[in-house]
């Protein structure tokens, strides 16, 4: 694992979130009926990742960062329980998990600003990943607030193109998950 | 044994027990309505989709089965989304095939395609696309199975026409496995340590209530209460989705709660000390403000649906369970509060003071509305089910109407859907024929879906339909009155516009008019005389009659309204 990046003081986000791992059947529009639910209950999505589960193919795994001040947890976990695609969930609240995200920003290069720009890359613990003659490609995975801190560092040169996955989550080893009681 | 997924999915209603389909065929259905005639399930042909909707939910909530409908894609499947909707408010177990085009025309904005598991994934409690013929059996029975356990609601199942058309080997899911629903777990059990502080509250409760809501009908669970409520003799009010799950009749009755509720139902939920609140979920019609509801009571929640827990009210104790099981093993438990003479006494001045009322009838008419229900009931045989619409005449149904078991009170609660009665009722019928049907109904609602008295016609259903014609959308109206300074905007409909006794007549029903209360028992007995055509009866009403009692639209339950004639009363 690569050292957090340092580029001054990491400013934490103001919205109070939570992290909720979701198992689900990998079939046909389950991601609709998760992110409908969200939308007609009225709980904001801070981010969401999903991709295939681990172990078997049946079943996908959403991370989903909900902002814990539009809902209470406890609402959203019953009502997510009930939609019948979902298998599983469990709770990870931010200072038990270990969260990870992963940022690709490509960036205009001349011989102007190159030299501030492999700064920032160096000190944000990023890598280049592709290059021509007249871009950069980079790469960082690390804590939402490293990616943060890069994508702001990366704001004062033009011509950044910028993407996040939104992050992944696991409990901090020895830390039990919460799973309140289940219900439809 | 190679059918095709058309006979497969007749074969399939009918190893659920399937024994009526109210529906309407069209193109993208048109392979599944073959095997129809081949098939012992009884099919009600409807005259508008939404017909058949709202019938599949008159039928289950008069059976306690499920009820299915079926219709085609695109315009078919659209039309049945309110009923759907409805159900979903309602927890009515329902299950509705929709045609859709052929898998290959799917996403190419083909003739009659909608997206309609897309449409009704919020209003469902799940839906399926059905992607091979050999799925239709598991669909269906997944479909049933998920419709009737846990909360009930509507399931939809989408059928593309070309898979309806393939053909399959016969097979049918054995057991709960072979549904391969890995994520569909309902409630089941009672957690002990809830059920021991549960019956610690009621034991130091000095004024308890118990606030029984649909989900008791649901869970069958109407002997379970009257046993728990006998012994402990706590109050009971039934909400409006509740009427039936307890007798009107019995001295525990204090009737309903809420927005229309009695003055007794209404004040004893404000003054409780604690709510042992079953099969409900804290209605905003309910509860009025909800910072001012029951300000003083613990609560104690009983529900098969742990989400609505803690949903609009923060509860003393939880019990994640079915109506039944809470109510029996509080029963076995012996729960109870001490001596509530001081509690009951309260409840007796409320109820002396401020009984449900009206004005005296007048016997040049127009009729007072609530004056002809109560003739209707006095005059119709013990167990008669009724169904209404939605408004002002839906109200003074419910106030009036004295319901003693369940399945007798067909309602549109959590979506106030216009035009439900007239089908519903016909669904009703349909699953309890051997009751008498009355359908109380606005000269608003009726409008709105008359044309299955066509069906009922046709289909030998003979429902008796009351308008209570006010020519007006009298809810509004009564709003327009109270809280817009009597400024009416588009709610006048003309009493003699259309001609209802010409409809009924035209749609092959008998047409009757009353204007007056001696018309009126005359037309309530010839309707009541009548058992092979349905009937229909356009009782000229006082336009300006109100629903009272009333809690104004996000007022407190304190600042209830009641009739004019006893305000000023201690």
């Amino acid at each position: 694992m690569s050292p957090e990046p340092f580029l001054g003081d990491v400013e934490h986000s103001p919205v109070r979130h939570h992290i909720l791992s979701v198992l689900v059947e990998n079939k046909a529009g389950v991601l609709a009926r998760v992110a409908g639910l969200f939308a007609r209950r009225g709980f904001n999505i801070y981010s969401l990742a999903v991709a295939p589960a681990e172990s078997h193919e049946r079943f996908s795994r959403i991370t989903i960062v909900v902002d814990a001040e539009t809902a209470p947890l406890e609402q959203v976990f019953g009502q997510l329980h009930k939609l019948v695609n979902v298998v599983d969930i469990s709770d990870i609240a931010p200072d038990d998990a270990v969260e990870r995200e992963l940022l690709l920003a490509t960036i205009a290069t001349d011989v102007d600003n190159r030299t501030s720009l492999l700064d920032v890359i160096g000190a944000a613990n990023a890598s280049i990943i592709d290059v021509d003659a007249h871009h950069v490609t980079v790469m960082l995975a690390a804590t939402p607030e490293g990616c943060d801190a890069l994508e702001r560092a990366l704001e004062a040169h033009p011509g950044v193109e910028l993407h996040r996955t939104g992050r992944v989550a696991v409990p901090r080893l020895g830390v039990p998950t919460h799973e309140p009681a289940r219900s439809r | 044994m190679e059918i095709t997924g058309a006979q497969a999915l007749i074969k399939s209603l009918e190893r659920e027990g399937v024994e009526v389909v109210f529906g309407l065929p069209g193109g993208a259905i048109l392979p599944v309505y073959d095997p129809i005639l081949d098939s012992p399930i009884r099919h009600i042909l409807v005259r508008h989709e939404q017909g058949a909707g709202h019938m599949a939910e008159g039928y289950a909530l008069a059976t306690g089965r499920p009820g299915v409908a079926m219709v085609t894609s695109g315009p078919g499947a659209t039309n049945i989304v309110t009923p759907i909707a409805n159900a979903h408010m309602d927890s009515t177990p329902l299950v509705v095939v929709t045609g859709q085009v052929a898998r290959a025309a799917i996403g190419t904005d083909a003739f009659q395609e909608c997206d309609i598991t897309g449409i009704t994934m919020g209003i469902t409690k799940h839906n399926f696309l059905v992607s091979s013929p050999h799925e239709i059996p598991r669909a269906v029975a997944a479909a049933f199975h998920i419709a009737t356990t846990g909360r009930p609601g509507p399931v939809l199942v989408d059928l593309p026409k070309d898979v309806a058309q393939s053909r399959m080997e016969w097979w049918y899911p054995e057991g709960l496995e072979e549904l391969d629903l890995p994520g569909y777990r309902p409630l089941v059990g009672l957690d002990e340590a809830e059920l021991e502080r549960a019956a610690a509250l009621l034991a130091t409760s000095e004024r308890p209530v118990l606030y029984v809501g649909g989900g008791v009908l649901k869970a069958r669970a109407h002997e379970q209460l009257r046993a728990f409520a006998e012994r402990t003799r706590i109050p009971v009010v039934t909400t409006l989705m509740a009427r039936g799950a307890f007798p009107d009749s019995h001295e525990l009755a204090l009737g309903m709660p809420g927005m229309h509720g009695t003055y007794a139902a209404v004040t004893a939920l404000q003054r409780a000390d604690l709510l042992l609140a079953v099969g409900t979920r804290f209605d905003d019609r309910v509860t009025g403000r909800v910072s001012a509801f029951a300000p003083g009571a613990k609560v104690i929640h009983v529900d098969i649906d742990a989400a609505e827990i803690n949903k609009i009210r923060r509860v003393e104790v939880a019990l994640r369970a079915d109506a039944a099981g809470a109510l029996g093993a509080l029963e076995e438990m012996g729960a109870a509060p001490a001596n509530l003479d001081v509690w009951w006494k309260e409840i007796r001045t409320w109820q002396e003071s401020y009984p449900l009322t009206y004005d005296p009838p007048v016997e040049a008419g127009p009729l007072r509305p609530q004056h002809v229900i109560e003739s209707i009931h006095a005059a119709s045989p013990e167990g008669t089910v009724v169904a209404a619409g939605v408004g002002q005449h839906q109200m003074w149904a419910s106030q009036f109407w004295r319901f003693e078991e369940p399945g007798t009170w067909i309602n549109s609660g959590g979506a106030g859907t216009m035009g439900f009665g007239v089908p519903a009722a016909i669904g009703a019928k349909v699953g309890r024929p051997e009751r008498t049907v009355w359908c109380i109904d606005g000269d608003g609602c009726f409008q709105m879906t008359a044309q299955e008295l066509t069906t009922a016609r046709a289909e030998g259903i003979p429902i008796k339909v009351a308008i209570l014609n006010n020519a007006y959308l009298g809810m509004v109206r009564q709003w327009q009155e109270m809280f817009y300074e009597e400024r009416y905007s588009e709610v006048y409909l003309d009493a003699d516009l259309p001609d209802y006794v010409k409809w009924a007549e035209a749609m092959g029903c008998v047409g009757l008019r009353a204007r007056t209360p001696a018309e009126m028992r005359v037309a309530i007995e010839e309707a009541n005389a009548i058992n092979d055509v349905p009937v229909v009866v356009d009782f000229r009403t006082d336009t300006s009659e109100k629903v009272f009692p009333m809690v104004a639209a996000g007022a407190s339950n304190d600042d209830i309204m009641v009739h004019p004639s006893q305000r000023g009363r201690a």
